[in-house]
């Protein structure tokens, strides 16, 4: 009976050992998908991720030939809840790779942590300038945009239009003077105004009473989600739209804010990374399965999301999935090729995207919603500023 | 600053003002005569502004949404003060914070359960959407100019009520001295839900108005109950005419602020101004409370 017992017993061990190499073979890969989810901001997490999860199910759910797991967190804004969040993927659940935060001060809370654990960052949205110059990491890649690209396009433009005078507003905050800055690198004429007003800022009556009278060419804006709501109304409503052209850079005037929005947003001009009007067979793909998955249409935050989705599944598949090779992922998410969304997309040797910038403008599609209908292609091959402070250095 | 620019600014500035006397009215009373900080004002004040704009896709008629609107808030403020915050009354201003506190987070879910995460669209009114030239090259949006007319009415309305009715002498009894109001046959406790009911409307009410000039969306009620709370304590708690001019105090202070000053100056003048009455009259411009 004894022995009965114990050979019954090294037989469940011996099959759990099977097991486990089983397993071994087939160990998912995990990633950590942090956003925020609530709040007013929430908009942002949600789209991010619903880009992201379209880009999983159009790999079947497998990176390289292994499952993959994802993990997913809110960060509410917060850069301390961030890293509380951040912190527990990375020491229970194991992740290998941190993904999905949009506020760039979210970011740099958690970078630290998640690039002393020894797992990756790939950033679906924020790039902040810090990590694509002095503090670039050899673990750290932006998917998305170094911040400042987002105007960078603009500024060119109106160059470009023979504006002789701007306006320019933003919020009092590190990204609204990146914006900015990004856009007098290429904006070489005078400046009649350049604002910064507080955070999330309800009325604006004071601010375009004051642009009504300084009389500029144009106006550039950079006011996201609930802000350049309150701005574009208020700015249609004081009778300035017709008199004085109101523009915005990318990922402002989007699907996360259109539909609030109303006629007040009609023939305003914005920049574009990307555009569900580009014209190759991966971005209909994404856009015509978003709308079908989710019902509406995407957002340049979506897109990115699915883009960098897409990428990873590409480097890792590229390597058969063996991304505990920390040097071999990385030399595959630097040389990686995929058809992305944006059309033309490589890395630089920062880490950090050169792609094209595109101007949109807000109309009304044939069943009648707002949409960023595709106008030119401002700048191809846009690369940031920051790159050549950056010697990557070896893992 | 040309005159016409000076103009249009104080228009600006008051009409802030009145906005921020429509949410400040119904809080101040609450406050003075409840001794209750319901932090959830704000959420009322986005409530309205959700029912308005589900109501004006419902019907396509800005005023009959109002209408129908401002009800619905009142409601909502009625079962608040029923269910949850009735209990709260004799507990400690700690216990009143943080339970207000939570029912905003409370609030801000159901709204994205209800009506997704995506702002809410709520235009003008057609008639209103033009703009009127008040003089010479100076035009202003017609909505503006009706938030002033209908603030300027119902502070109108409000100081009529409570400076010559019966319920107002109740209401004034009971915000300067509860007990001996009650002692004397006032029935509080149906004063405090009229009180509650109409405070609700009230910043129900601001929030519609508020609505076709800025984002609907979770959250809204917030950066607007922080502003309607400087106003409060500047008017001194319990005054409807202390929160009037503090109201519009604040409106001109804070447009000419954000225009005159340099950016980090001009967004916090309004609490200097606050510091500075505080200093000289530590109850507030027209204290109500002995």
């Amino acid at each position: 009976m004894k022995t009965s017992l114990r050979l019954a017993g090294l037989a469940a061990a011996a099959v759990g050992l099977l097991l486990s190499a089983g397993a071994q073979a087939q160990q998912p890969i995990k990633i950590g998908f942090i956003s925020t989810m609530s709040g007013p901001e929430g908009v942002l997490g949600r789209d991010l991720s619903d880009g992201f999860k379209l880009a999983l199910k159009h790999a079947n759910n497998t990176f390289g030939g292994r499952p993959v797991q994802v993990v997913y967190g809110d960060d509410q804004v917060k850069p301390d809840v961030g890293r509380q969040v951040v912190d527990k993927m990375l020491e229970s659940d194991k992740v290998q790779i941190v993904t999905g935060i949009n506020f760039s001060n979210v970011l740099l809370a958690v970078l630290k942590p998640v690039l002393d654990a020894g797992a990756f960052y790939i950033s679906t949205n924020a790039g902040p300038s810090i990590v694509a110059g002095r503090q670039c990491h050899p673990r750290f890649f932006a998917a998305a945009f170094q911040n400042d690209q987002n105007y960078e396009g603009m500024g060119q433009y109106l160059r470009e239009k023979g504006y002789k005078k701007i306006y320019l507003m933003a919020p009092n905050y590190p990204a609204g003077k990146d914006m900015l800055t990004g856009v007098k690198r290429y904006y070489k004429g005078d400046v009649a105004g350049e604002v910064y007003t507080t955070m999330g800022q309800l009325d604006y009556s004071a601010e375009i009473a004051q642009i009504r009278a300084a009389k500029p060419d144009a106006v550039l804006v950079f006011y996201p989600g609930g802000m350049g709501i309150n701005f574009v109304k208020q700015y249609a409503q004081a009778g300035l739209k017709d008199q004085i052209p109101l523009y915005a850079g990318a990922a402002v005037v989007d699907q996360t804010i259109l539909p609030a929005l109303g006629d007040a947003a009609l023939g305003m001009y914005t920049g574009a990374l990307w555009s569900e009007y580009l014209d190759n067979a991966a971005n209909k793909r994404f856009a015509a399965d978003f709308e079908k998955e989710y019902n509406r249409i995407p957002s340049p935050y979506a897109a990115l999301a699915y883009d960098t989705g897409r990428m990873m599944q590409a480097a890792i598949d590229s390597i058969g999935g063996k991304i505990e090779d920390k040097v071999a992922f990385q030399k595959a998410m630097e040389n990686v090729k995929f058809e992305s969304v944006r059309g033309n997309f490589k890395f630089n040797t920062n880490h950090f995207p050169i792609q094209d910038y595109y101007l949109t403008k807000i109309e009304k599609d044939e069943k009648g919603r707002l949409v960023a209908k595709l106008q030119q292609k401002i700048m191809s091959d846009l690369t940031d500023a920051y790159s050549g402070d950056c010697k990557m250095a070896a893992q | 600053m040309t005159l016409s620019l000076f103009i249009e600014q104080s228009l600006n500035g008051v009409q802030l003002g009145v906005q921020l006397f429509l949410m400040s009215a119904g809080l101040t009373l609450v406050f003075g005569i409840m001794n209750l900080i319901n932090l959830a004002h704000g959420s009322l004040y986005m409530a309205g502004a959700f029912f308005a704009a589900m109501f004006i896709k419902i019907t396509g008629n800005f005023l009959l949404a109002i209408a129908l609107a401002i009800p619905c808030t009142a409601i909502m403020g009625i079962l608040m003060e029923l269910i949850v915050l009735r209990r709260f009354y004799a507990r400690g201003h700690l216990d009143q914070v943080l339970v207000t506190f939570g029912l905003i987070l409370i609030f801000n879910d159901l709204v994205r359960m209800v009506w997704g995460v995506v702002p809410v669209p709520m235009p003008v009114p057609a008639l209103l959407s033009g703009s009127v030239e008040i003089m010479d090259g100076v035009l202003y949006p017609a909505f503006r100019l009706a938030i002033l007319s209908v603030g300027l009415v119902v502070a109108l309305g409000l100081y009529v009520v409570v400076v010559h009715t019966r319920t107002g002498m109740w209401i004034r009894a009971g915000a300067s001295n509860r007990p001996m109001a009650s002692a004397l046959g006032v029935d509080v406790q149906l004063v405090f839900a009229l009180v509650f009911a109409a405070g609700a409307a009230l910043a129900g009410l601001a929030g519609m108005m508020a609505g076709p000039i800025t984002a609907v969306q979770v959250g809204m009620g917030e950066p607007i109950l922080i502003l309607a709370l400087v106003v409060t304590v500047i008017g001194g708690i319990g005054s409807i005419r202390g929160a009037f001019i503090a109201a519009l105090m604040i409106g001109i202070v804070d447009t000419f602020g954000r225009v005159l000053l340099p950016h980090a100056l001009g967004s916090m003048v309004i609490f200097m101004l606050m510091a500075l009455i505080l200093a000289w009259r530590p109850k507030g411009l027209f204290p109500v409370h002995g």
